[in-house]
């Protein structure tokens, strides 16, 4: 269930590495709403402590010269951070952009419920948010694909 | 020079509650939510984020609400905010080569692969007030195509593969490919101050945040004739990418989210020594948000900043790293500016006492026949401490 496309980087990564670095991608980009009611209707919501309460920051977004040189600093982006530990003993952690401290507390919870027990809450919880994820992306796509220029004029097959 | 002055605690009060009161206007009328403002008003919103140094959609609307549309202040706004956030980490450069296309076009190539995709542009608008707006008329949807987006490779790298553009590393970035395991940290003029001559990193920050309207005269002023680059738009996008950050406790990179961007890739007017064949050179630009104009600028002055390193004459304004630099944050050139409406009361008077001596020996030198001994006065000792009488002083000190 990895995303090759979100994964440039991570070439010597195991296995359960990228699939963990796949669940974290899909539930920073999820909606807060469907977050909360997955949380809101789990039957055995586990016991929780914060080892790092949500905390509002930023993270310097870097950009590099002429898309692929050398990196200089483009400015901030707000993110928002959280770890828990589950009564397991499980450490889940939340990285998420914007200001929602529930955001990344939920995050955090079901990085550790995912480590848990994948097998119920990937097929429940991760996969549908990422589906949803790249419908919306999708969509868009398709939007700028329909504003294609066609020129008349044009050779094809060159 | 300024100086503190006490009193009208109570004039400032009511004059911001009457500025909370212009803000709002018209009662009988619904209050606009800033959630109306990031979702309608999007481009104030990017240009907020991207001179603000700081994405962040929802707090760019507030910050539009609260300075009621000034920009500059609500930048202000802004820039002031995130000093109070502790900042965690920096992300991986942003690899917008995979950026989620919204707009590609290119106006060097005709024929690209990919293709030329217009996105949510104003290009080719008429530029007519559209009435309907006002009579809060139907808008028209979009109606998406069945495939994506296809691949958009980059077009400078075309240019690239056959040698003819500068590779995108520059002779001023190759300090930092020395060793690329561990790339030496790119300079950040929030942390260290401005340092000349500065190299391109702390340029492109700059530039980064730098004000529109400035960098967008200095870029006018390029193609004007005052420091001439010879500039193509090889490519302009804008799309989503994706924030990288390889937070320390796990050691692997994940992603936080995803930021909206535009960037531009300039093509410029090649050149060439004995030992080098000619080829393009590049600026570059790359902003929050959609911010096409700012994007197009940037490339323009980065470019035009890079005349030293290429062997170019520095002669215009745009090719000069101070002049440019020190004066292209808003902040800092609004604030100096509006810093005349301070109190200047006790300056403003020695300059008064002295300009009343200078004319007074004017009149007695031309009334009393012109004596030899008289010293000129146009360059009085500074030092001298002018003589206000209590008279002015008290109006002095009056608020």
């Amino acid at each position: 269930m990895t995303d090759a496309h979100a994964f440039s980087s991570s070439t010597d990564a195991t296995p359960e590495f990228t699939d963990r670095q796949f669940w974290m991608s899909v539930l920073a980009r999820a909606d807060l709403s469907d977050l909360e009611s997955y949380w809101q209707n789990l039957s055995d919501r586990p016991e929780y402590r914060h080892l790092r309460k949500p905390e509002i920051g930023m993270a310097m977004v870097r950009g590099r010269a002429g898309g692929t040189g050398s990196p200089f600093n483009l400015g901030e982006v707000t993110l928002t951070r959280c770890v828990v530990e589950l009564d397991a003993g499980v450490q889940g952690f939340g990285y998420v952009t914007g200001r929602s401290r529930r955001h990344a507390e939920l995050a955090a919870l079901f990085d550790g419920l995912m480590q848990e027990d994948s097998s119920q809450h990937g097929p429940a919880l991760i996969q549908p948010l990422h589906k949803k994820w790249l419908g919306r992306r999708d969509q868009v796509s398709r939007k700028a694909a329909a504003t294609k220029v066609n020129f008349m004029t044009m050779v094809r097959g060159s | 020079m300024y100086v503190a002055v006490k009193g009208g605690e109570k004039a400032i009060d009511q004059a911001h509650s009457w500025l909370d009161e212009t803000r709002r206007g018209d009662t009988s009328l619904p209050e606009l939510s800033v959630a109306q403002i990031r979702e309608q008003m999007g481009l104030a919103v990017d240009r907020v984020m991207t001179e603000g140094s700081l994405y962040d959609p929802e707090l760019a609307a507030l910050a539009l609400k609260q300075a009621s549309g000034d920009v500059i202040e609500a930048i202000f706004l802004l820039r002031a905010y995130r000093t109070t956030l502790p900042r965690f980490l920096a992300s991986r450069p942003v690899e917008t080569n995979k950026m989620a296309i919204r707009r590609r076009i290119s106006a060097a190539y005709k024929d690209l692969p990919g293709g030329q995709v217009l996105g949510p542009t104003y290009d080719y608008t008429h530029r007519l007030l559209d009435f309907t707006l006002l009579a809060n008329g139907e808008r028209s949807t979009t109606q998406p195509a069945e495939e994506s987006v296809e691949d958009c490779p980059r077009v400078l790298d075309f240019l690239n593969n056959e040698g003819l553009i500068e590779s995108p590393l520059a002779k001023s970035d190759q300090k930092q490919s020395g060793n690329p395991s561990e790339p030496e940290a790119p300079a950040d003029l929030t942390r260290q101050p401005l340092d000349y001559p500065a190299d391109r990193d702390l340029r492109l920050q700059a530039l980064a945040r730098g004000d529109e309207g400035f960098l967008l005269a200095l870029a006018y002023s390029t193609q004007r004739g005052y420091g001439r680059n010879h500039p193509f738009a090889g490519e302009i996008r804008q799309g989503e990418v994706v924030v990288e950050i390889v937070p320390e406790e796990l050691g692997f990179p994940i992603i936080a989210g995803d930021i909206l961007v535009t960037e531009c890739d300039m093509i410029n007017q090649f050149s060439g020594t004995e030992t080098e064949a000619p080829r393009f050179t590049r600026g570059y630009g790359l902003a929050f948000g959609n911010s096409e104009r700012k994007a197009l600028a940037m490339a323009l002055v980065d470019r035009a900043l890079r005349a030293r390193e290429l062997g170019e004459d520095v002669v215009s304004p745009a090719q000069d790293e101070e002049f440019v630099l020190a004066h292209c944050d808003n902040l800092d050139s609004s604030g100096f500016v509006s810093h005349l409406k301070l109190p200047h009361y006790v300056d403003f008077q020695s300059e008064l006492v002295l300009l009343r001596r200078l004319r007074k020996e004017f009149e007695e030198r031309k009334s009393g026949g012109q004596s030899p001994q008289v010293e000129p006065t146009t360059a009085p000792d500074l030092n001298d401490e002018p003589t206000v009488n209590t008279q002015q002083r008290r109006e002095a000190n009056q608020v």
